[in-house]
């Protein structure tokens, strides 16, 4: 057996979650194993379908008053019976903060090491994978050789395939919840009060770096004019004291995976690239041919920003595109 | 309040990363050493706790001996103590980090409140040590959090999601593990570096743990360098550029 650990939304299942399915299934045909999944809350059963449909035979639902708010710990140690109950060989996991932190739990409880970022799987005796370190400038081939092997899946990593197979049989599964596990429970969710289309959801993104001088006016016009666009920054402008920490895109800010990304006087360090390397195109606009984010992206502009910006909107308009 | 932070020694990788000759490290031969961002601010964060709440921060590190370089580097940040666990050249992975961690932590004299982590090390990436720590040593645990308020015996902390963040209230002691953004890491003046260069280093062996995690080789993965289509070199390429836009469909 095979024990994904899937999340999902009103809209069905995330596509980190999707994606760590399509990874879960190659494992399990390569071992002769059948695919089973897990999901929290009693919501869960909406998503049985979806499931089935990217070759989940059975869905187990934990779902339980208790569990109906996310508990990182109370989760890991469910994921552990669930995975001991059916005789799991591995778990695996989206690459999310909640995915990372629960198989983390599970991993301390069942204490073997957990693989994170993983983007590839050879099945023999032992599981041959290949993670990423350094956010993906680096490649590691290691051996992993746990009783239960334990690992989440790199974000935008694995093209989702589908199997369209029935729906999954639902069952449902109550873990047995020790003292303590609900110490750390979410206890509300606060909405942004910044506007706009989440950088991680958005269809373009454009974003601005050292160039911009620290005027983001035109970007932002820009933005406002495409509809699914948001504005991101790098982390150099961050550090100047331009932009919010939350708009930066890179190793240690958001990760986005746009169609179409546009960095804006970036020069593109590998720590920046690395945040954007899911994105499927890439049009630079920087003053610099010699930059490396010119040897990065599909199509560039060299000419400044701040006079390029205004008129694509310019030319946006005159086209009739409106948000 | 008595805080620990923890903290790894990575090399300052340029645009470029090349391997040793047996593939199974950065070859760091001309390269400077740091602690990453996340940890930058995890060391941040203990110092202006203690600023506001009183106490010590304490800053501790698992790696080779010349990890006492970036021990100083956070004792100038204004971190009071350092603790190097001395445990060679040799990769440690997540699972005996942690144990030596919580080992040391369970062997202090002192109680800490608050055990602050990065949510993940540039190099490895593990995402796990902090977890870990927590359950060997029983304590609750947030991870990836970005904005965080102690108050008394609890903590608010927030996690951002896309659209807003998650809130979680933990009673301490807790571990806690913090993203970049948190705060803003502060320069050490000249002057605290040069101090923080005769503090003293509490060096302890830890014992070595059998990961069942076995790195086999690393790879430079192959880059797309083929130079980008220019549309132009003048604002008139707007008009190439909606092209692109309309044929993507994104407008």
């Amino acid at each position: 057996m095979v024990l994904a650990l899937l999340e999902y939304d009103d809209d069905g299942l995330d596509d980190v979650s999707l994606q760590a399915l399509t990874l879960a299934r190659d494992v399990a045909e390569q071992a002769g194993e059948s695919l089973e999944a897990i999901a929290f809350g009693a919501g869960a059963e909406a998503v049985a379908e979806e499931a089935g449909d990217h070759g989940v035979e059975t869905l187990h639902v934990a779902a339980a008053d208790a569990l109906d708010d996310y508990a990182p710990e109370a989760y890991g140690r469910a994921v552990v019976q669930c995975a001991e109950e059916i005789g799991t060989e591995a778990v695996i996991a989206p690459g999310t903060d909640r995915g990372a932190e629960t198989l983390s739990h599970a991993a301390s409880k069942l204490d073997v090491t957990m693989a994170a970022e993983v983007t590839d799987v050879e099945v023999g005796d032992s599981y041959e994978l290949t993670r990423q370190r350094w956010g993906g400038t680096l490649i590691e081939h290691s051996r992993l050789t746990a009783e239960t092997n334990l690992l989440t899946v790199a974000a935008n990593e694995v093209s989702v395939t589908e199997t369209g197979g029935d729906a999954a049989e639902v069952s449902s599964f109550s873990p047995e919840l020790e003292d303590g596990d609900l110490r750390v429970q979410l206890t509300e969710v606060e909405e942004s009060d910044v506007e706009g289309v989440p950088l991680g959801e958005a269809r373009v993104v454009v974003s601005g770096g050292r160039g911009t001088g620290g005027d983001f006016s035109e970007l932002e016009a820009l933005v406002e004019r495409v509809p699914n666009a948001a504005l991101g920054s790098s982390r150099a402008a961050v550090n100047e004291g331009w932009r919010p920490h939350d708009d930066q895109i890179g190793q240690t800010g958001a990760k986005i995976a746009p169609e179409i990304y546009v960095p804006a006087g970036i020069s593109g360090a590998v720590q920046h690239m690395v945040g954007c390397k899911g994105a499927e195109t890439i049009l630079a606009i920087n003053t610099d041919p010699e930059a490396a984010i010119i040897q990065k992206a599909d199509w560039a502009v060299i000419a400044d920003l701040h006079e390029v910006a205004p008129a694509i909107a310019e030319e946006l308009e005159a086209r009739g595109h409106s948000e | 309040m008595e805080i620990l932070t923890a903290i790894k020694r990575v090399p300052e990788t340029g645009a470029k990363v090349s391997l040793t000759d047996d593939k199974l490290d950065i070859d760091t031969t001309s390269l400077g050493f740091t602690f990453s961002p996340h940890e930058e601010c995890a060391v941040e964060e203990g110092v202006q706790l203690v600023e506001e709440h009183g106490g010590n921060v304490t800053v501790l590190t698992l790696g080779e001996e010349d990890a006492t370089e970036q021990v100083r580097s956070a004792i100038a940040m204004g971190a009071d103590d350092g603790i190097l666990l001395d445990g060679g050249d040799a990769e440690w992975g997540p699972a005996g980090t942690a144990k030596a961690i919580a080992e040391a932590v369970e062997g202090s004299d002192t109680d800490f409140d608050l055990l602050l982590f990065g949510n993940e090390s540039a190099d490895t990436a593990n995402h796990q040590v902090g977890v870990r720590v927590a359950e060997e040593l029983g304590l609750p645990c947030v991870t990836g959090i970005k904005d965080l308020d102690v108050d008394g015996g609890t903590a608010v902390a927030k996690r951002e999601i896309p659209g807003g963040s998650e809130v979680y209230e933990i009673d301490l002691p807790a571990v806690v593990t913090v993203k970049e953004g948190l705060n803003e890491p502060r320069y050490p003046s000249m002057r605290a570096k040069m101090q923080a260069r005769k503090a003293s280093v509490e060096q302890t062996e830890p014992e070595p743990h059998d990961e069942g995690l076995e790195l086999v080789e690393l790879e430079v993965p192959e880059t797309d360098d083929s130079p980008a289509e220019i549309l132009g070199e003048s604002p008139e390429a707007a008009e190439d550029v909606v092209d692109v836009l309309e044929e993507l469909e994104v407008v």
